[in-house]
C-alpha cells in the first residue's frame, strides 16, 4: 500500500471537490461546526467499515445482488450511528436529524465500495475508507467553520466575535444571515474548489 | 462453488438478511432505555424553560439538571377532556401531543396535559402545551400563565424541521422570551389568543413580534396556540 492511498482521497480525489460527491449533506449540515464534525466522524466510520466488510465478504457476495448487499451492509452501520447518537448525544442527533439516516445514500461509500473495496483486500480498503471519510469531513469542516464564524458569530458553540462589536449592543457588526441559508455553503463550497484548483494545477480542466 | 447460481444468491441474501436483522434488533434493545430517558429528559427541559425556570439571563442554563429541576417545581399533571374536567387515570406526562393535535382537528376524545408549577417565589403557574403543524413540519411548545388566568408568565417552543435562520427562531430565546408578561385578553378584556403580529405588537398587550420572513410558522405558531387555548380558557384562572 503507497502513500497515494491515503493522500489521494484527501486532495488529489478529494470526494467533494474534485468527484463531486456528497454536495447535498455538505450543504445541509455545515450551519454549525459541531453538526459538520460529529457528521464527519460519522461518514469515516460508515465508509470505513463498510468497504472493510464488503472487502471481506468481496469473494463470496454474488455478482447479480451485489449492490443489495452493499446496501445493507451499509445501511445497518448508519443505523448503528443514528441510535448509538440518539443514546448518547442526543443533541446532536437532532441537530443532524435526517442527515445522519441519508448517510445511507451518500454517493461518497458506495462509490468507493464499487471502485475499491470488490477488489482489493481488507486493510487497504479499509484505509481507502477512512480517508475518502476524512476527505469528505476536512471539506465539511472548512465550510462549516466559516459558516458558523459569520453566520453566528461562535465557533463549537462559544462566543468569537466579541458581543460589543454587534449593532444590538451599540456596536457595528450584524451576523451575515445568508451565512446560515444553504445557498451560502454552496458559494463557499465553490469558493473551495476554485482555491483546490489554483493550488493544484493538474487538477484544471483545458 | 458457483457463486452466481440462484440457490446460493437467495440463501446468501437471506442470511446476510437475517444477521443484519438480528444485529440491529440487539442494538436497538439495548439503548432504547437512554434513548427514552434522553426525549423524556427534553420534554422535562421544555417544560421548565416555559416557566422560565432553568434560565439565566433569558438563556437555558448549560449546566442545569432540568430532571431535578422537574421533579422540585412540578407538583401536579393532570389532563382535562373538552369541556375541561379533569380525566382521571391519565399520565399527562405521557400523553402524545401529536394524537391530541389530530384529535382537535378532527375531533376526538381529549386528553390535554396541564401542569402546575411551584416556583422560587411561592407563585404557581399552570403550563400548557400545543403541538401543531408549521411550514415544513411539526411545531409544538409549552406556554406558562400566571395565577390571574390572564398574563403569560412564559413560553418555549420546538420545532422539527423549520428553515434554519428563519422559521427555525421559534426556538430562539429572542422569540419565546417575548411572550413573558403579555396578555391573554383583547383591549375590551374579552379572552384572547396571543397574537404574533407581522410588522410588530408595537406595545399591544395581547401581542408579539412575528419573524420577518417566516410567515407561514408565525401564522402557524399563532394558529395552534389559538386552537389549545380554546380548551384551555375553561381552566385558566381557577
Amino acid at each position: 500500500m503507497d502513500k497515494e492511498t491515503y493522500l489521494k482521497p484527501l486532495f488529489k480525489g478529494n470526494p467533494i471537490t474534485v468527484l463531486v460527491l456528497g454536495i447535498c449533506s455538505s450543504l445541509a449540515v455545515t450551519v454549525q461546526l459541531k453538526g459538520a464534525l460529529v457528521m464527519a466522524l460519522s461518514v469515516t466510520l460508515v465508509t470505513a467499515f463498510s468497504s472493510l466488510f464488503i472487502s471481506l465478504l468481496r469473494n463470496t457476495i454474488p455478482n447479480r445482488v451485489r449492490i443489495i448487499v452493499q446496501l445493507v451492509v451499509v445501511a445497518m452501520f448508519v443505523i448503528l450511528i443514528d441510535q448509538a447518537l440518539k443514546a448518547f448525544s442526543y443533541d446532536t442527533s437532532k441537530m443532524l436529524s435526517v442527515y445522519i439516516g441519508l448517510i445511507i445514500t451518500n454517493c461518497i461509500i458506495m462509490g468507493r465500495i464499487e471502485a475499491f473495496a470488490l477488489g482489493n483486500k481488507p486493510w487497504p480498503s479499509f484505509v481507502d475508507g477512512a480517508f475518502n471519510g476524512l476527505g469528505y469531513g476536512m471539506i465539511l469542516i472548512i465550510v462549516a467553520f466559516f459558516r458558523e464564524l459569520f453566520g453566528s458569530g461562535t465557533l463549537l458553540g462559544f462566543q468569537i466575535i466579541p458581543e460589543s462589536w454587534y449593532i444590538a449592543n451599540g456596536g457595528w457588526y450584524a451576523n451575515n444571515g445568508l451565512m446560515i441559508l444553504p445557498p451560502m455553503a454552496l458559494i463557499l463550497l465553490g469558493c473551495v474548489v476554485w482555491v483546490h484548483r489554483s493550488i493544484d494545477k493538474e487538477l484544471q480542466e483545458q | 462453488m458457483n457463486t452466481n447460481s440462484n440457490t446460493y444468491t437467495i440463501i446468501y441474501t437471506t442470511v446476510l438478511v437475517v444477521v443484519v436483522a438480528a444485529i440491529l434488533a440487539i442494538v436497538a434493545t439495548a439503548l432504547k432505555p437512554r434513548q427514552t430517558a434522553n426525549i423524556e429528559l427534553e420534554q422535562m427541559k421544555s417544560i421548565m424553560l416555559s416557566a422560565n425556570v432553568g434560565e439565566s439571563g433569558g438563556q437555558p442554563d448549560k449546566k442545569a439538571d432540568f430532571k431535578k429541576l422537574y421533579d422540585q417545581h412540578i407538583t401536579e399533571a393532570y389532563a382535562i377532556d373538552a369541556k375541561g374536567n379533569k380525566v382521571a387515570g391519565v399520565d399527562a406526562f405521557k400523553v402524545d401531543l401529536k394524537s391530541q393535535y389530530e384529535a382537535i382537528k378532527n375531533g376526538g376524545n381529549l386528553t390535554l396535559p396541564v401542569y402546575k408549577c411551584k416556583l422560587d417565589d411561592g407563585k404557581t403557574v399552570t403550563i400548557l402545551p400545543c403541538y401543531g403543524a408549521g411550514l415544513w413540519g411539526a411545531i409544538w411548545g409549552y406556554l406558562s400563565v400566571e395565577p390571574d388566568g390572564q398574563t403569560i408568565h412564559g413560553a418555549y417552543f420546538s420545532h422539527a424541521s423549520e428553515t434554519p435562520g428563519l422559521g427555525g427562531e421559534i426556538a430562539e430565546p429572542w422569540f419565546y422570551n417575548q411572550f413573558d408578561g403579555s396578555k391573554l385578553q383583547d383591549a375590551a378584556g374579552a379572552f384572547s389568543s396571543v397574537k404574533i403580529v407581522k410588522g410588530g405588537a408595537n406595545g399591544n398587550p395581547n401581542g408579539v413580534d412575528a419573524i420577518s420572513g417566516a410567515t407561514i410558522t408565525s401564522r402557524s405558531l399563532e394558529n395552534t396556540i389559538a386552537a389549545w387555548m380554546d380548551y384551555y380558557k375553561l381552566i385558566l384562572g381557577e
